[in-house]
C-alpha cells in the first residue's frame, strides 16, 4: 500500500527483471520444446483418392413405349443407375495388411466422388506394396491392382492415389 | 460453498496477492495484470504495424514466398528481420495475455449478470485469434508452415464440409499454385479485421474502455519485445518440401499445440476439446450465480440532468433524454439489462450532498439498498456514538478489505456498495458532524469490481473530478487506503498510522468548523 516513485532503483530492477521474466516466457514456449512429428527411421505413405466411382447397376436402352412415357425433353435412349459404387481398398505391405476399407459415394443420392484421405508411419526402407482396389459394386473381385517394390527414405511421403487419366492407381 | 466457487475463490485470492506484488513495482497504471486487455489490443496494435511492412516486402510466388521471407530475415535483418520476429514475439504475448484476461476476469467473477455481454462477445475472438496466428504460420512456407497447413486440413477434414478432403492441396509438390499464397495473405489481413470487428463488439458495453496501456507499460512492452528481436531473432525452418514429411520442428507452443495434440488424440478428439471448452465458456453465464442487486433508481424531481453519473458509468447504463416536468433540461434514465448496482452514479449525482436540509434525502440517482438518505443518517448515528480522544469515520467497501472489522467505540464505519457510491461532500460532512478524521478504503486500483469505484472516488477527493471534495476540507484529516479483500492487515495498520497522525494534530488544528444539520436543531 505504499506507493514507490518509479525512479527507485530497487523499482526499476524490478520492473527489468519482470520484463525479461515476460520475455523469457514468451521467447521459450515460441520455439520450444521439439516436437517430433515423424521419427527420424520412419517414412510416409498417404492413401488419398477424389474418385468416380462406375454406376451400381447396368445401364440399359430404353424401349419405344418406355420413351413415350417420358417428356419430350427427357427422351434419352439410354438410362443409367445414378448412385456409383463404393472405392474399397486393400493395401498390404511386405504381405502383411497395413490397410482395409471403403470410401463410399457422397450425395444423398450416393452419386458423388468417394474420397479418401489416410496417413501411415512406415519404417523406412524397401517394401513391398501391393494396393488392390474395386471401383465398381457389379465386379466382386478387385478391378485394379497394382503390386511394386517401393524404397523409402527417411521422412520421404509416397502417395498412392488413384486416376483415371494416370490409368488407375498410381503412386507418386 | 461450492467447488467451483471455492477454485475460484483461491484463483482470486492469489491472482491478487500477484497484482498487490506488482502494483509495488509497476504501480497500479503499469502494473501489466491490472491492463491484460489493454496489452492485448497494445500487442494486436504492434502485429497490425509490423504486419504492414512484411506484407509489403512479401512475394507470394509459391517459389518465391519462403526466399522472400528469408531474404528479410537474414539479409535484411536490421528491419525486415527485427519487424518479423516483433511480429511473432507480439502475437505470442497477444495469447498469453488474452488467456491471462480470460482467467482474471473468469476469478473475478465477470461472466455473469450484466458482463454476459463481454463474456460471450470474447470467445469467438479466441477463435478469431488462433485462425489468424495459424494462417501466418503457413504463409512463412518453410517446414512449419507444411506440417501446420497439412494439421489443419487433416483436422478441418473430419468435418463433412468439403467435397474433395482439403489435404488433397498439399499431397504433392505440384499440388500448390501461387493463388494458394494470394489467398492465405488475404485470409492473413482479412481475419484480423474481423478480429478487429469482434474486439469492436467485444468491448461495446464499457465505457471507458481500456484499450491502450499507460505509456511506462506501453514503452516496456514495446522495448521487451525488441530486445527480444535482437537476442533471439525469428528464423524460419527449411523450405518447405511436400514429398517431405517435417520430422522435428521448433513449433510455437502458443498457436501450434492444437496440432500435436490432434495427432495424440485424433481429428475427432481435438474438435471435441475445442468445442467442449468452447460451449463451456458459452454456458458460464448460465451456471446458478448470486443474483443482481437492484438496480440504480432516477428521481426526477431531485435530477438536474447534470450529466456527470452518464459521464462516469462504468458500464454505459445511463442515457440522457429531455426531462419531462423542466425544459430545457435533461433527465438520466437507467437501461436495466446494463446496470451493474455499483452506485457510482449516486456517487456522482451533485444532489447527493448531506448538507442538504431536507429531513429525508433524496438524490438524483440512487440505489434502492443503499440510499443516500440512509447513508447519511446511519452517519449521523456512528459518528454520534463515537468515543475517545480521535474519532474516526471510515467508508469502506463491500468488495474489499472487510472494514467492518475495524469498527469500535472510536472507529465508526460505514461499509458501501462501492467506494464510488461515496459523495466526496460525505467526507466533509463527517468531519464537520465530529469526526476526526476520515479513511476512506477500497479496492486497489484496477481491482475495482465495477472497473472505476477507485480511480473516481480518488480524483473526486482530490480535486480531478466532479464532484469535488470542497477545498476547505483539510486534506491532513483524510486518508486514503487501498485494500483488497486478503489485505486486511494492511488496512488495520493504515487506520493506525492514520490514528497516530491524527494525534499529532491536536483537536482543533486545521479542523473545518463544527456544522450542525438544521434539521437536527429543529427536532431538538
Amino acid at each position: 500500500m505504499v506507493s514507490k516513485s518509479p525512479y527507485n532503483p530497487l523499482v526499476l530492477v524490478g520492473q527489468v527483471l519482470f520484463y525479461g521474466l515476460f520475455a523469457v516466457i514468451i521467447a521459450y514456449f515460441s520455439t520450444s520444446p521439439k516436437y517430433t512429428h515423424l521419427e527420424p527411421n520412419l517414412s510416409l505413405i498417404k492413401l488419398s483418392f477424389s474418385y468416380h466411382g462406375e454406376p451400381v447397376g447396368e445401364c440399359h436402352q430404353r424401349t419405344k413405349e418406355e420413351l413415350a412415357q417420358l417428356a419430350p425433353n427427357m427422351r434419352a435412349p439410354t438410362s443409367c443407375p445414378r448412385e456409383r459404387s463404393p472405392i474399397k481398398v486393400k493395401i498390404d505391405m511386405d504381405g502383411k495388411p497395413l490397410f482395409e476399407g471403403v470410401a463410399p459415394p457422397a450425395g444423398l443420392s450416393k452419386d458423388g466422388t468417394s474420397t479418401i484421405y489416410k496417413r501411415f508411419e512406415v519404417p523406412s526402407g524397401e517394401h513391398m506394396l501391393s494396393v488392390k482396389m474395386n471401383d465398381n459394386a457389379r465386379i466382386k473381385d478387385y478391378n485394379m491392382v497394382r503390386e511394386e517394390k517401393v524404397t523409402l527414405k527417411p521422412a520421404q511421403i509416397l502417395v498412392i492415389d488413384l486416376r483415371r487419366d494416370h490409368g488407375g492407381i498410381f503412386f507418386e | 460453498m461450492s467447488l467451483f466457487a471455492s477454485i475460484r475463490q483461491g484463483g482470486l485470492v492469489l491472482l491478487q496477492r500477484i497484482e498487490a506484488f506488482f502494483d509495488a513495482i509497476f504501480g497500479s497504471a503499469g502494473n501489466p495484470w491490472r491492463h491484460l486487455g489493454a496489452l492485448g489490443f497494445y500487442l494486436l496494435w504492434i502485429i497490425l504495424a509490423t504486419g504492414i511492412y512484411l506484407f509489403i516486402v512479401l512475394d507470394t510466388g509459391v517459389e518465391d514466398i519462403f526466399t522472400s521471407i528469408n531474404y528479410y530475415t537474414l539479409e535484411q535483418w536490421w528491419l525486415g528481420g527485427i519487424l518479423r520476429s516483433v511480429h511473432r514475439y507480439a502475437a505470442d504475448g497477444l495469447v498469453l495475455v488474452m488467456l491471462l484476461h480470460l482467467v482474471r476476469e473468469f476469478c473475478y467473477g465477470r461472466y455473469y449478470g450484466f458482463r454476459w455481454f463481454s463474456w460471450i462477445t470474447g470467445v469467438p475472438v479466441i477463435w478469431l485469434v488462433y485462425a489468424s496466428g495459424i494462417g501466418g504460420y503457413w504463409l512463412v512456407w518453410d517446414q512449419l508452415g507444411q506440417f501446420s497447413a497439412i494439421a489443419s486440413m487433416e483436422w478441418f477434414d473430419w468435418l463433412p464440409i468439403f467435397t474433395d478432403p482439403a489435404t488433397r492441396n498439399f499431397l504433392t509438390p505440384g499440388a500448390l499454385t501461387d493463388r494458394f499464397f494470394s489467398l492465405l495473405v488475404f485470409l492473413h489481413i482479412g481475419i484480423p479485421l474481423i478480429l478487429l470487428l469482434a474486439l469492436w463488439v467485444h468491448i461495446q458495453r464499457v465505457s471507458q474502455s481500456d484499450v491502450f496501456p499507460s505509456r511506462a507499460l506501453a514503452l516496456g512492452t514495446l522495448a521487451m519485445l525488441l530486445v527480444l528481436a535482437l537476442v533471439k531473432p525469428t528464423v524460419s525452418h527449411g523450405r518447405a518440401d511436400l514429398s517431405l514429411a517435417p520430422t522435428v520442428l521448433h513449433i510455437d507452443w502458443y498457436y501450434l499445440f492444437i496440432h500435436p495434440l490432434m495427432y495424440l488424440t485424433s481429428p475427432a478428439g481435438l474438435w471435441a476439446i475445442a468445442a467442449g471448452l468452447t460451449l463451456l465458456l458459452l454456458l458460464l453465464p448460465l451456471l446458478p450465480h448470486p443474483k443482481q442487486t437492484p438496480i440504480a433508481i432516477v428521481n426526477p424531481p431531485n435530477c438536474n440532468g447534470c450529466r456527470r453519473c452518464f459521464v462516469d458509468c462504468p458500464y454505459g447504463a445511463i442515457t440522457m433524454l429531455p426531462h419531462p416536468d423542466k425544459p430545457g433540461h435533461q433527465l438520466a434514465r437507467v437501461i436495466p439489462e446494463l446496470c451493474a448496482s455499483c452506485g457510482i452514479c449516486a456517487g456522482a449525482c451533485p444532489s447527493s450532498t448531506p448538507f442538504r436540509s431536507v429531513e429525508e434525502l433524496v438524490t438524483g440517482i440512487d440505489m434502492p439498498q443503499q440510499p443516500i438518505g440512509a447513508l447519511r443518517e446511519e452517519m449521523e448515528r456512528k459518528i454520534a456514538a463515537l468515543a475517545g480522544p480521535v474519532k474516526i469515520a471510515v467508508f469502506g467497501c463491500d468488495c474489499a478489505a472487510a472494514a467492518h472489522q475495524l469498527e469500535s467505540d472510536n472507529t465508526a464505519v460505514l461499509n458501501l456498495m462501492c467506494t464510488g457510491l461515496l459523495p466526496p461532500s460525505f467526507v466533509e460532512y463527517a468531519l464537520r458532524g465530529g469526526a476526526d478524521g476520515v479513511l476512506v478504503t477500497g479496492c486497489r486500483e484496477g481491482s475495482c469490481a465495477y472497473r472505476f469505484g477507485t480511480q473516481f472516488t480518488q480524483q473526486r477527493l482530490t480535486g480531478r473530478r466532479e464532484p469535488h471534495l470542497r477545498p476547505s476540507v483539510p486534506l491532513e484529516r483524510l486518508r486514503m487506503a487501498w485494500a483488497d479483500s486478503h489485505e486486511m492487515s494492511c488496512l488495520k495498520a493504515a487506520l493506525e498510522d492514520f490514528r497516530d497522525h491524527l494525534q499529532t494534530l491536536g483537536a482543533d488544528e486545521k479542523r473545518p468548523r463544527a456544522y450542525t444539520p438544521r434539521r437536527i436543531v429543529q427536532n431538538g
